[in-house]
């Protein structure tokens, strides 16, 4: 199965050529967000204040690590169910953010901003965290330390494996997959 | 009266705790190798494959399999001639998770209130549940749950009515539900009778058997073995993304309930089903 390559943060074209189902090996920055810091993003902007990232362009992991043991980069960094994010998610698109990394089904406002805002949500394997881990070089906390695992951290990665899951055109892998491989009784 | 000491259990739950996160057990390895042979959808075999070569890592390397380190949970048999000293066994089992989740570098996901939501920083406390039973040993079972898998678990009190066709869809209704959520392949326990909270635990109990092992009831082995066929017709496939491999089991534990109701509990394992024993 041929397998896509791509850089992050990157322009809208090269989100565009990805497809549902596509295997992607992803390098580049990353930036790690879950409940509690997806919170606090949208009370700052419903506050009327500045995020403290740019996400034009950006990729979010959802993800929580394990603590890293001494001598490592980070822990063990598998992703967390993404549907949890889903209410913050649509603002953050608007604002230019323009993938997500997890694990899970999105519900329609999702799907809908996604294809609006043309942007891909990609699945990691959920519990490879181990082997996800190798593809992740360094990994510095950038706000939010408070949240501890779950503070925002930007990570360097290199060919961080990847499925399409859901892409720019509408498309959704865990649909589509279903379909394909189910036996009807009859 | 056979004596167990505050320190022993402690050590016992500290190396449980670190041994399940980092060592995946050969029964789920070999469940993994067996739906690779089954496995038709390309996606869902390089799925499998990672998933393997995650656990192989995970224990050369001794780290984590999961980021998602789980909630501590317990099922004790304490034999009734077992005389524990030193101090309670709630204490113990606490202390060693903060030893086992501090030692190990596993991740700390309780919070102490479900509302407030403080982490409590070392990921006490456990769920424990204590059975008595005969003898002088205490034996002590610890799985890491996950809450991804957790989160997609249902329970419902089913009409008598409903009966064995009304049990199979709620619990096939339940896996399509949970999909790629819970991080299939998964293991479905299953709670059947008793009270509300009874099927709870049964469904529970029943993740702690180890992959591959049958209900000893033939009756209950069947019915595991065809919800088995069913699950893996759904479609749903390793990660959610399409495949024969939904299931990597079903198990199955019933107990008396009354004349009016008929509870059933679905508990949703993920694929990492970590559960170690100890006989103290």
């Amino acid at each position: 199965m041929s397998v896509k390559e791509i850089r992050v943060p990157g322009d809208e074209q090269q989100f565009l050529q990805l497809k549902s189902g596509d295997r992607v090996l992803i390098t580049g920055t990353l930036y790690t967000a879950r409940d509690a810091a997806h919170k606090r993003m949208i009370e700052t902007l419903e506050a009327g204040g500045e995020l403290p990232i740019s996400l034009d362009g950006q990729v979010i992991y959802y993800v929580g690590p394990t603590p890293a043991k001494p001598g490592r980069v980070i822990g063990s960094a598998g992703p967390t169910t993404s549907g949890r994010m889903d209410k913050y998610t649509p603002r953050l698109l608007e604002l230019g953010l323009k993938g997500m990394i997890g694990k899970g089904r999105r519900n329609q406002d999702v799907r809908d901003a996604i294809v609006k805002h043309k942007a891909v949500y990609f699945a990691a394997v959920g519990g490879a965290a181990a082997l996800i881990a190798r593809s992740i070089k360094s990994s510095e906390v950038i706000a939010y330390e408070d949240l501890g695992t779950e503070a925002i951290h930007r990570l360097q990665v290199e060919k961080f494996p990847a499925i399409v899951v859901n892409d720019a055109y509408g498309g959704d892998l865990y649909e589509q997959g279903e379909r394909q491989y189910r036996i009807d009784e009859s | 009266m056979r004596e167990v000491s505050y320190q022993q259990i402690v050590s016992a739950v500290k190396d449980m705790c670190i041994q399940a996160n980092y060592n995946l057990g050969d029964d789920t390895l070999k469940a993994f190798r067996e739906a690779l042979k089954q496995e038709e959808s390309e996606t869902g075999k390089d799925v499998l494959n990672q998933l393997i070569e995650n656990a192989q890592i995970a224990s050369s390397e001794q780290v984590p399999m999961c980021q998602d380190t789980g909630m501590a949970v317990f099922i004790v048999e304490l034999g009734q001639d077992c005389h524990i000293t030193g101090g309670s066994l709630y204490d113990a089992i606490n202390q060693g998770i903060r030893e086992g989740y501090g030692d190990g570098y596993l991740r700390q996901s309780v919070v102490k209130d479900p509302l407030d939501r403080k982490n409590t920083g070392d990921n006490t406390p456990g769920v424990v549940h204590i059975e008595l039973v005969e003898g002088d040993r205490c034996t002590i079972h610890m799985a890491a749950k996950g809450f991804g898998s957790e989160n997609m678990s249902r329970l419902q009190m089913l009409k008598p009515a409903d009966g064995l066709e009304g049990v199979k869809q709620f619990i096939l209704e339940t896996v399509k539900l949970a999909g790629p959520n819970a991080c299939p392949p998964m293991v479905v326990g299953v709670g059947i009778g008793g009270t509300f909270e009874k099927a709870a635990y049964l469904a529970k109990k029943s993740l702690f058997r180890e992959v591959g092992e049958r209900n000893p009831r033939p009756d209950l082995a069947e019915l595991e073995q065809d919800l088995i066929e069913q699950i893996n017709k759904l479609g749903i496939g390793p990660q959610g993304m399409g495949g024969r491999t939904t299931a990597l089991d079903v198990h199955i534990e019933t107990f008396a309930t009354h004349i009016a109701g008929l509870p059933v509990a679905v508990n949703i394992n993920c694929h990492a089903t970590r559960h170690k024993t100890a006989v103290l």
